[in-house]
This record gives C-alpha cells, structure tokens and sequence, in this order.
C-alpha cells in the first residue's frame, strides 16, 4: 500500500523557487451491502483515491487532480496544475498555509472495528434490517432500500511550507426507507443510524423509527393555507442550522453573499440559540484532527445567546479579511479548500420534546422537508421547502398532512426561536441538534 | 483511435468474472478527463484540470449483483476487480465459462467541431472577463459575479457475457454566471448556464455576453420581486424554462427499478391514463448535442428514443438492464453510471413534452390569476406519494391575463398524477431547457429537459402572502 504521507510529501518537496506546492492524498475502501426481497440486492467494494495538487506561483493559483496515486499520473498532474496556474490573476492572498503552532487533538479513530467484521456479517445486518423493517406492521411489506455500509479512509496533507499531517476516520452506517400501504396509498420514510463501531448499530431502532414514520404518514392530505408555529425535530433542527453555518463562511464574507457579513456581535437570532463548530469534540462523527489544509481543527463559536461571534475561515478567507484561519478548510482530493462547518452543535433548552408539543395551540410537527435546494436562498434569506408532518391542536399532535410548503426568511426564523428542546441528539451527519419550535412561519395548502 | 483496454483483456476479465459460477459480468471502463476555469469577485480565481480513469466489474449471481472497480487497467487489475466482483456475488456455481465478444467495439460516432482540449486556456479565461464585464455593466446593482467555463470529455467501453463490446465517446463543454444584486430590500440571485454534448464552438452558438445579461437582469428584478402567494392558484410555466416539472412530476416515477420495488405511484398503470390528452412526453437520448445525449447507455445499449406517455396514456416505463433481463423484454437504453466507481441504474436523458397548438400568448390570456413561472430551479420527488416540489428562480403574478410583478423566490408544490391530469393548456412554442444534473440514491447524472409554454390548473405556491 502507497504511504499516503510520503507520496504527500514527495509532490510538496517538488516546489522550485519562488512557488508553493500543496498536496493532498486521499485513500478510502468502503463496503455496501443493499438487501431486497429477502435476497442481497448488491455487494459493492469500493476502493477510491486519489491526489489534489495546489501551485501558487507569484500569486498565481492552478489546481489539478487526478484518480490514481501512479507516481507518472501524479507527476502529470503536477505539470497540470503549474501550467493552469499561469492563467488565473494574481491575488496578494493566495498561498497554502503554515504551520500556525495549534497541536492537533486526536481524534477517536479505531478501523479494526469495522475491519473486523466480516464481510457476511455486513451482509446479515443489511438482511435484517430488511427483515426487521418489513415484520413490524402488516401495512409495511416493503423496502425501497435497505442497507449497510461502511468506510475507513485517510487523507495527507504536505505543503512546501512545512505542513505535513494525516488524519483518518472509520464509519459504519444502516440506513432503510420504508413503504407502507393501505386504502389510502402508499408513503414512504427512512431513517438512519451510524456509528465507528458496527456493533453499535441498532437494527431495532431504525427499523422502528422507518415503520412508525411511514405508517402514521398514511392517510395525510393537505391543510388550507395557514400561519403557524412550526417543531422541527433534531434531525431536522440540524439542518436548518446547516443552512445557517453556510452563511457564515469567511468566503460568503469575503465576496460578499453572507446576510450577516457586517453583524458580529448583533443579535442574529432568539437569545436561546447556542451554536459552535467544535470538529474536536469526539461525541460528532465527522470529528477530526485537522482541516483539508493541514491545520489543526478547533472550536468555533459561531452564536452565542443569539449574539454572532464570528466566521469559519480557510487560510485564503484568513488572509482576507485580516483574521486567522479557523482550521475550517473543507475539500476531497478533487477540489481546491472551501470553508465549512464540520461538526455543528447546538446547547440544548430546558423542556422535552412533549412539552415543547403541548405549548402548542396551532402549530405543525415537521416530519420530513423537500426541496431545500431549491427553495432555500442562503445569500437572500428566502426559505421555501416542501413538507410533511402533524398538525398541532391544542398542544396535541393530530392528523398527518402533507403535500404542502413551508415559508420565511432565515432571518425571521432565527429571530423567532422561541423554544429550544432538552433532547439533544448527536446525528449521523456528525452534528448535534435539538428541537426547535418556530413561532411562526406560512404553510402553503389546499 | 486506440481501445481503452484491448478485448482480450476485457475478454479475459469478464472469464475470471464468471470462474466461480454467475449469470451475468459485466466490464465498464471509463477515461474522464476535464478542465475548468473560474473567476469569482472581478478575479479569474482558478483554473482546474483532472483524470479519471478506470473499471468498474459486476457480476450477477441470481438476485445478487456483486461490484467492485479499479483504477488499474492492466490485465492483472482487471482480474483483480473481476475476481472481488465476484466474491461479492458469492458465485456459488463452478466451471469456466469464455466469453466471446466481437473483434472491435460498436461505436457510437458523433461530431465535435472544436475539441475543447485542443483550445487555449487563455481563450476559455477571456469568455470568464466578458461576463464578468458585461454582468457588472448591466446595473449598478450588480454587487458580485462569478462565471465558470467547465469542459469534459467521457470515454467508455463496455462489454457483458451477453457478449455485448460497444465503446462511445462524449464531450461536454458548459458555461455559467451567477449574480448577486444588492439594494434597499437586501440581496437577490440571478443564475443562467448553458451547456451541450458538443465542443467549443459552443460559444459559436451563444453568446456569454446575453448570458450575463440575463442572469443579472434576473437578480436585479427580483431586488423589486413581492413575497409569493400562499396557497393554489393555476401555474403557467414558460417555455424552455419548465422541463424539471415533468421529470419531477412523472420522470422518476416512470423508472422501472422504482415501479418494481413498489415505490412509484405509476406502478401498474401502463395502458391507463395517467395526464390530460395534452400531454406526450418522451424521453430521448439520441437528441444530438443535448445535455443528456449520448452514443450507448452506460451498460452498452444503444441511447433510444422512448415515448413514455402518448395522449395521456402511459405507454411504457424506462429501463436498465437488471430489470429488462428481469421481465424477459429489450431494454430502453436508460443504465447510467456517474463513474466507473458506481453501480448503474435507471435514469433519464433528455426528457420533453412535445409542443400543443396554443398561443402562448393566449394561455396568460385566458388566466384571470395565476402565476407564471419563467424559470424554474432544481426540485425533488418523494415518488411513493408522487408529491414533488420545484423551485421558481424567476416568477411573475399574472393578473387579469397579464403578466405583472416579479416575485420572491420558493418551491411549489404539487401531487404527480394531480398535476399531469390538471394540466389544461400546451403551446406551440416548444424550447429546450438549461444543462441539468439528476440526482438519485447518491449519483449524479447529466440530463436535459424541455417544455413548451403550459398551464397547470392548480399548484400549491410555497409563499409567504396570503
């Protein structure tokens, strides 16, 4: 097996004089197993790597990559990038990042837990959860899909400027959408459980969480349009605030498409909203050492009480706007660093999730939301998604509905938190979310 | 032109595929090499180049597809992957099978008139600056630009123990802007791309300048858009513009793992009506230069001109070769893979509503109140209740027939058999759409969509008005 490291370091020491070369390395073997029908559907192997390399010459960036760790290929690619950095304009920023002196804080990574389980073991739980899925309630006969998978992977990063780290991660993940059926048509839900270790996995729990979620969707039908309060659950709550985190990049600032580029130390939302970064805190899946530039990861506080701290920078983003990189580089092997939350969490309220319901006179429990991509503008605030859920009377949850829209701004809704859940849950996604309850947002119906 | 492996190797490959026992192998080998330029906030930010090489291997054993890839392409990678495919299945079975396959490769042969790697880069930087000075030109409103240039060009060769060699070719070359307007009312986007299965002389038949042009007129419309409507009203969708409705609304329904698997609301419905007599929708692969053109499929099926509904009725489904060989019937040219890393599925190419008689003129006419949405964004479907979402990226309230104010961004929503059946107007003004990518179970492919002008009866507008 290539040292993913040296070969790294290798590319890096190739920088002649007056250049910068950056090199990132990436190497992943992954196994998913889908189920149907009682039968293995597919065994996929999967094996991916590859090599990403940056030049910065007299200010001047060029990028390429290639899907092989061949010494010609990676050779060649590093032709590519010098040559393409002779056609993009100078920029006083450009360049690859320096050591900056934070120790990196292992993070929790043990691969021989997903190596150790044998490959029909991968394929017994893929089976069961299909079995588990479809033997719960005689309206679910069916999957979509059912499956297992799991990853280990590594990447490197050496820089001419003396950057020189691995940093690796093992995952095992279950994830089903189920079908349920009567008079009234079919629904389907899913659900997801992850873990480092497979043992950990609970085939039970998300075969449950498939089955009661697609059963009580049945019968659903539009609500006439309406304004109301609005829960979302933690899985859902973590990705509102996925939305948000993606406005508060150092790149949004910098080019100006963040709304919030100009509010550090402003109230941005309700004062019960706590947000940080922290890809240290070893409870987040996605937790890792260091950022795709090299640099150690760290926390960030992003809001805190509702009052906004600050932004997630890269080296560029840093260099910028006159801050320092917050270790917040994002980026596979086929791309040059971004910037992006990676372990988002919340602080949790003080009231459960049935609590939070029975304050509720009208109101709408969200089940599942569509079409964030195309409904929701992080550069204007516009939010418009599609959604499926409960209705809310009388602080008791009632009939499903569905085929109907979710609408606001993402400044409106920030600002009208007005209950945080205690049922802080940490996703597979890797960050970790409670209940929020929006005073008010426009439901869309018949 | 030299094969990507030689068909004794792949020959060979799909033989150690098979040692073990197996119904079906199957050998993909992809070469992928792109480029890319980028300028964002007044500077050409980047240019980018990468190398994608390498085979896919699957074997299918009963009901049990086995699947592994590598980026080695000498014989002994091959026999590698060939025999990890194979343990994946679980080949039970015993005894050598050869397969025969013939001399060389069908090949699918289109023109590209100006090979894009054969281009100066400083030429692709050059289109960067014009948008970028023409989008800022357009109005002081205009606070930021970005533009991208991205080429591609995708060979494959397949070859299956049904003794199936085809090779094609595909190149894509695209382009696109995006602007940010800023005024009172805080800031909005414009977006516009193109893009087609052919070479540069792509910018022989667009101008980048109309391109900025029109994404920043876009965002600096909508700084004076009003909040939608909440609720239903008739949607008229504009030509060109529309096309992800119907791949929303039906597109994913219509594909057979999908309808086999019980997930889709068109299952067992072929031969009924499911849309308004209007309505004829196709979905082509074989549209030449179009986004989702290509010579075979990704399992090495010819691309095929498939009417999925005739009238109204639905005439057939779509189909890869899993679930042809499963129901005994010749397959629609649908297997698509993102990669040689990737298992294939059932996907679109370009999918289309042929043109009706009306003027579009007349449609907006005969639609007291209503909405007209210019273009649409992307959308989503859950295809077991057939309710899928779209988004509106430019839109206009119609008021007494006419096209008045601008509105804010958001999603419609609507149910795929309500709608198909409420749609009561079709234009004659038919136009394809922009470049688009499908996204299904984690894979990303390129397709193409068009519509005439049309008018759905009801949709139900994602707003904030009441």
């Amino acid at each position: 097996m290539t040292d993913l490291l040296g070969l790294a370091q290798r590319v890096a020491a190739e920088a002649g004089p007056g250049e910068q070369v950056e090199a990132y390395v990436s190497r992943s073997r992954s196994v998913t197993v889908r189920a149907h029908g009682g039968e293995v559907e597919s065994l996929s192997v999967a094996e991916p790597a590859g090599v990403g390399i940056r030049v910065v010459v007299d200010g001047r960036q060029g990028f390429a990559h290639c899907g092989s760790l061949d010494d010609a290929v990676v050779r060649q690619t590093l032709a590519d990038a010098r040559d393409n950095a002779r056609f993009a304009e100078p920029d006083e920023f450009a360049g690859v990042a320096h050591p900056d002196g934070v120790p990196l804080v292992a993070a929790p990574f043990d691969p021989s837990v997903v190596d150790a389980l044998d490959t029909s073991a991968k394929v017994a739980l893929a089976l069961e959860l299909e079995r588990a899925t479809t033997s719960r309630d005689p309206r679910v006969r069916s999957v979509r899909t059912a499956m297992y998978g799991d990853g280990v992977g590594e990447a490197a990063v050496a820089t001419s400027t003396g950057i020189a780290v691995l940093d690796r991660s093992a995952e095992a993940y279950l994830s089903v959408a189920a079908l349920a059926t009567d008079d009234s048509g079919t629904t389907a839900a899913g659900s997801v459980d992850a873990a480092r270790d497979p043992a950990a996995l609970d085939v039970a729990m998300v075969a449950d969480d498939a089955v009661s979620r697609a059963v009580r969707m049945l019968g659903a039908g539009p609500v006439p349009s309406t304004r109301l309060a609005v829960v979302f659950e933690p899985r859902l709550a973590a990705t509102l605030l996925g939305l948000l985190a993606g406005t508060l990049t150092g790149e949004r600032v910098a080019k100006g498409r963040s709304l919030y580029a100009d509010r550090v130390g402003e109230s941005i939302a309700s004062s019960l909203l706590t947000l940080v970064d922290d890809p240290t805190d070893p409870r987040s899946l996605s937790a890792s050492s260091c950022d795709g530039e090299g640099l150690a990861t760290r926390r960030t506080d992003l809001v805190v009480d509702g009052v906004l701290q600050g932004f997630m920078h890269n080296t560029w983003t840093a260099r910028r706007l006159g801050a320092v990189s917050t270790g917040s580089a994002v980026r596979g092997y086929r791309s040059t660093p971004g910037v992006g939350a990676v372990a988002l969490a919340m602080v949790p309220g003080s009231s459960t999730h049935d609590e939070l319901v029975a304050g509720i006179d009208h109101g709408l429990l969200v089940q599942s939301l569509t079409g964030l991509h195309s409904g929701v503008n992080t550069v204007s605030g516009d939010v418009s998604v599609g959604a499926e859920g409960f209705m809310i009377r009388n602080g008791v949850v009632a009939e499903p509905v569905r085929e109907i829209t979710l609408a606001s701004t993402l400044q409106r809704m920030l600002a009208g938190i007005v209950a945080v859940g205690s049922d802080l849950e940490w996703r597979p996604g890797g960050s970790a979310a409670s209940t929020i309850v929006v005073g008010e947002m426009s439901l869309g119906g018949s | 032109m030299s094969e990507l492996v030689e068909t004794d190797v792949v020959s060979d490959a799909l033989g150690v595929a098979l040692a073990t026992g197996g119904d079906f192998a199957e050998v993909f080998v992809e070469d992928k090499a792109s480029s890319s330029a980028y300028l964002d906030d007044g500077r050409v930010e980047e240019l980018s180049s990468g190398r994608e090489r390498g085979a896919g291997i699957r074997v299918v054993v009963g009901e049990t597809t086995g699947f592994a890839h590598t980026a080695d392409l000498s014989a002994e990678g091959l026999r590698s992957a060939a025999r990890a495919a194979a343990a994946a299945a679980r080949g039970g079975g015993g005894g050598v099978r050869v397969v025969t396959l013939p001399a060389a490769p069908h090949r699918s042969v289109r023109d590209i008139g100006i090979d894009p790697t054969g281009v100066d880069k400083a030429d692709k930087v050059a289109l960067l600056r014009h948008a970028d000075e023409v989008a800022r030109a357009r109005s002081g409103s205009i606070s930021q630009v970005s533009a991208g240039y991205a080429d591609s060009r995708r060979r494959i060769l397949v070859a299956n123990s049904d003794g199936t060699l085809a090779a094609d070719e595909v190149v894509r070359t695209m382009f696109n802007v995006s602007c940010v307007a800023t005024g009172d009312t805080g800031m909005q986007t414009g977006r516009e791309s193109i893009g087609h299965t052919i070479g540069f002389e792509l910018f022989d038949r667009y101008d980048v300048a109309d391109l900025a042009a029109r994404a920043a007129e876009r965002a600096v419309t909508k700084l004076g858009a009003r909040p939608a409507p909440s609720g239903q009203l008739p949607v008229v969708i504009g030509s060109g513009g529309g096309g992800v409705l119907f791949h929303e609304a039906c597109g994913h329904g219509l594909e057979a793992d999908l309808v086999a698997k019980g997930a889709s609301v068109f299952a067992g419905r072929q031969g009924e009506l499911v849309a308004s007599p209007l309505v004829t929708l196709v979905d082509d692969g074989t549209m030449a230069g179009e986004w989702g053109n290509y010579g075979i499929d990704d399992e090495g099926n010819l691309a095929q001109r498939n009417v999925l509904i005739q009238d109204g009725i639905l005439t057939d489904y779509m189909w890869d070769v899993l679930r042809s060989r499963a129901e005994g019937r010749p397959g629609s040219g649908n297997g698509r893979r993102q990669s040689y890393q990737h298992l294939p599925m059932v996907r679109m190419t370009n999918t289309y509503l042929l043109a009706g008689t009306s003027d579009p003129d007349d449609i907006i006419a005969d639609t007291p109140n209503g909405v007209y949405v210019k273009h649409l964004g992307g959308g989503q479907v859950n295809t077991a209740t057939g309710d899928f979402v779209f988004g509106m990226s430019e839109a206009y309230l119609i008021e007494n027939g006419e096209i008045t104010e601008p509105l804010r961004e958001g999603n419609l929503i609507g149910n795929g058999p309500e709608v198909l059946a409420g749609i009561d107007a079709v234009g004659n003004d038919f136009a394809m759409g922009p470049p688009g990518t499908c996204g299904k179970d984690g894979q990303g492919v390129p397709v193409g969509d068009g519509v005439p002008t049309l008018r759905v009866g009801a949709l139900t507008i994602g707003g904030t008005a009441a």
